[in-house]
């Protein structure tokens, strides 16, 4: 099993908790997590559903392997149709939580309607209610874990909330758990708050009981957890360097998107990177990195715990903000830092608490702040408009409008829209570096040229998350392909695409995919799972989901025309490095992949491939 | 070679896997809160330290049992629950210092690390080395060795 074959529904407008059972159908044709959870938002959700009215829905999804000795066995999704793009939105987090939910007996909460007052959800194993949150309401998320910590006198319970950022209505609004693990994108904690739920705690004592074949479960996963520790990148990069490792790498390789996206390498990338973290700063003598942390089962452990310099101005005046906290990912460094040429490391670990503290997206955000700042240097917006000047490069005006998006205040409410809302209304929509409404993270698709299409086909608006093709263009796995060409980029992103979705439905961190293909992962369900789950299965169900997922994006009106890029890089050629003089070549990529997909030419999939994939 | 679990709170990632080997080796069922080894997080410092029973000679809990259901298993030296006589009195969790003896309230017995009969589950499973079941005897070998290669005698007295 390793199911809990269970599912509670909170009914929201009511006030009501009721278990269910969970659809072992569905669960053997979606396996768990995302593809599960997703099954079950679009049959229950209609596509064209206003993302913030209470008719969306909003679905915390573990996987059959969350909450076992599976290594990175914690991973949870939360699944709604997002107010950022009006698309799918489907953001997975680590930390404890999911695990914690798992091991109190359920697989999946659906949340639905909205509650007429502030709430949270409290948990204990079957117990589940609804409770007043009047006293966390306008508080922020780590607020919100040591309050509910100590009211009900249970440090071991296990938190999932939103904060300031997702009450005020940034569209970019996170999930956070565990203080610092986010499901951060596409604006799933925008979703909660509209909904009056402030957060999710819950213990779990009964754990995880319903392994199939215990015996071969720990012989597969301990297999399993060998391989990851022999590779080079998860047994060794990444522990000693997080996702930071890649800073300098990308930059050298000219795809590090400089200054909204005009340049393509950054002079300061060194000074960002997962080696200036590691260096002695000469104020204190301390370093930035204090430590690395694993997630729940995680035999990796990338992230990263971070100290702030005491002296640096963000904080001198702030000693709530001197003690170690989640640090920067690689993603986080890139959006605060090379996005608006800001090479400032503390302004931007500080940007990165404030993200995390009050919960929003350091991708959106960041990139957001890329375009107000190229919109500054033209002079389309002003001092007095933003509140500071904003050059790029400008750490202060990075560092003010992260306390500006999290307590929604001042021009932070306009940044908290996202930079397709914010360029449009200021005239230059060309300038908002997104797909389907959501920013690119920290990869130029005109230096790493099947990173274009991963974005400009990906289900939730630009994502790296979705068809991490870096891992073959740049580093060789599981084959070393040419970055700069367009070639037989189709075809490698329609199979990360759908071994992806089968790995983040697994309950497992996609990270595991530097060492591991799905032929590492099935033996591992195959133990603890009764159904089929060999490889071929596994990619057909990962193409379920992404076919699934497409369907609901093309009901709710997305069209062919969605799956673009910017002008920018399609029009303006890389101007520095390996890819000087490339733009990207999506024109050349496109109609193969529908092609390949199984797709009509205007991305919808044909009659044929809905019937072979069950749909 | 009597062994005991060494533990080196450096090499401590937070990611729980000997919560989950232990909670499995002794319940059958993975859940961190059964587990008789916890990890602390000591968030503001970055801190994760890895905390159980450390099997004392003279062992508190031994000693306050009434009905003497904790005794010494000879081969490993570990202080070993005897469920079917343990009553549930909890005497032995306010006699031990430590806090590492615990009642389940779901069997009504007191449970504690028994060294998993001389192979422990957790030391097995940590990916880390955070974790060790190392002789008895020696615990501080590898810290002694470690201070030890800092002595760079040659260059003392050049």
């Amino acid at each position: 099993m390793s199911w809990q074959r269970k599912i509670l529904r909170v009914d929201l407008t009511a006030g009501t908790c009721t278990p269910e059972d969970l659809n072992m159908d569905w669960a053997h044709e979606y396996l768990g997590s995302r593809g599960l959870g997703t099954k079950y938002f679009v049959e229950e959700v209609g596509a064209k559903v206003d993302p913030l009215s209470p008719a969306n829905k909003l679905i915390f999804a573990t996987g059959p392997l969350t909450g076992t000795m599976a290594s990175t066995g914690g991973r949870y999704t939360v699944i709604t149709k997002g107010p950022l793009t009006g698309a799918i939105a489907c953001s997975n987090s680590g930390g404890y939580f999911g695990a914690e939910l798992k091991m109190a007996g359920w697989d999946m909460v659906i949340l639905e309607g909205r509650s007429p007052k502030p709430v949270y959800l409290h948990i204990e194993n079957d117990t589940a209610e609804l409770v007043d949150a009047a006293e966390i309401w306008g508080t922020s998320v780590w607020h919100t874990e040591e309050h509910l910590k100590k009211k009900h006198q249970d440090p071991l319970m296990r938190v999932s909330s939103c904060g300031r950022a997702a009450e005020q209505g940034c569209l970019y609004a996170a999930v956070v758990n565990d203080l610092h693990r986010a499901a951060g994108r596409s604006g799933v904690g925008t979703v909660m708050a509209s909904k009056n739920l402030k957060a999710i705690a819950v213990r779990g004592t009964k754990g995880v009981a319903t392994i199939r074949d215990p015996k071969a479960f720990m012989e597969a996963t301990k297999a399993g957890k060998k391989v990851l520790a022999d590779n080079a990148v998860t047994g060794q990069g990444l522990p000693a360097y997080g996702t930071q490792v890649l800073m300098n790498v990308i930059n050298e390789i000219g795809a590090l998107p400089t200054r909204n996206h005009r340049d393509i390498q950054f002079e300061g990338a060194r000074d960002i990177s997962a080696e200036a973290m590691a260096e002695k700063r000469p104020t204190d003598g301390k370093a930035n990195l204090v430590t690395n942390q694993a997630c729940f089962g995680c035999t990796i452990a990338c992230g990263r715990i971070s100290q702030l310099d005491k002296t640096h101005y963000t904080v001198v005046t702030k000693p709530q903000y001197w003690g170690a906290s989640g640090g920067l990912e690689y993603e986080a460094a890139w959006a605060l830092g090379a996005a608006n040429g800001v090479d400032d490391l503390e302004a931007l670990t500080y940007a990165n608490f404030i993200c995390n503290e009050d919960g929003f997206d350091p991708i959106s955000f960041g990139a957001t702040v890329g375009a107000v700042m190229e919109l500054y240097q033209m002079g389309v917006l002003t001092k007095e408009q933003i509140g500071i000047e904003a050059p790029f490069g400008s750490a202060r005006a990075l560092t003010f409008l992260a306390e500006k998006v999290a307590l929604g205040e001042g021009f932070g409410r306009e940044v908290a829209m996202g930079s397709k809302r914010l360029c449009e209304k200021y005239g230059h929509p060309d300038l908002s570096m997104s797909v389907k409404g959501q920013e690119f993270p920290a990869y130029d698709s005109r230096g790493i040229q099947g990173m274009g299409l991963t974005y400009a086909t990906s289900n939730r608006g630009a994502c790296h998350l979705r068809s991490y093709t870096v891992a073959s263009e740049v580093l060789g796995i599981p084959i070393k392909t040419d970055p700069l060409a367009t070639e037989g980029k189709a075809g490698l992103v329609k199979a990360f695409q759908d071994a992806t979705a089968a790995f983040d439905s697994a309950g497992i961190c996609i990270f595991t995919s530097f060492a591991w293909t799905l032929a590492d992962v099935a033996p591992q369900l195959q133990a603890a799972c009764e159904g089929d789950w060999s490889l071929e299965n596994l990619e057909k169900v990962g193409e379920r989901i992404w076919n699934m997922e497409r369907m609901f994006n093309n009901a709710a009106g997305f069209t062919s025309k969605d799956d673009s890029l910017p002008k920018r890089l399609l029009t303006e050629p890389a101007k520095t490095g390996p890819a000087k003089g490339l733009v990207n070549g999506l024109d050349k990529m496109l109609p193969e992949y529908y092609q390949l997909r199984g797709w009509t030419q205007d991305g919808v999939p044909t009659n044929e491939t809905r019937v072979r994939l069950g749909l | 070679m009597m062994n005991s679990l060494h533990i080196d709170p450096s090499k401590c990632t937070g990611c729980l896997q000997c919560e989950m080997a232990c909670s499995f080796e002794n319940h059958g069922v993975f859940a961190t809160s059964k587990s008789r080894i916890k990890v602390f997080d000591f968030h503001s410092t970055g801190r994760k330290v890895p905390y159980t029973c450390t099997q004392c000679d003279e062992a508190w809990c031994m000693h306050a049992c009434p009905v003497g259901a904790i005794s010494e298993d000879k081969k490993t030296g570990a202080k070993v629950v005897n469920e079917t006589t343990c009553v549930g009195c909890k005497v032995c969790t306010i006699a031990c210092p430590f806090g590492t003896i615990n009642y389940v309230a779901d069997t009504g017995k007191v449970q504690k690390c028994d060294l998993c009969a001389g192979s422990p589950a957790c030391a097995e499973a940590c990916p880390t080395g955070a974790i060790t079941f190392v002789d008895a005897n020696w615990t501080g070998l590898d810290r002694m060795r470690a201070w030890a290669e800092k002595l760079d005698t040659q260059t003392a007295t050049a």
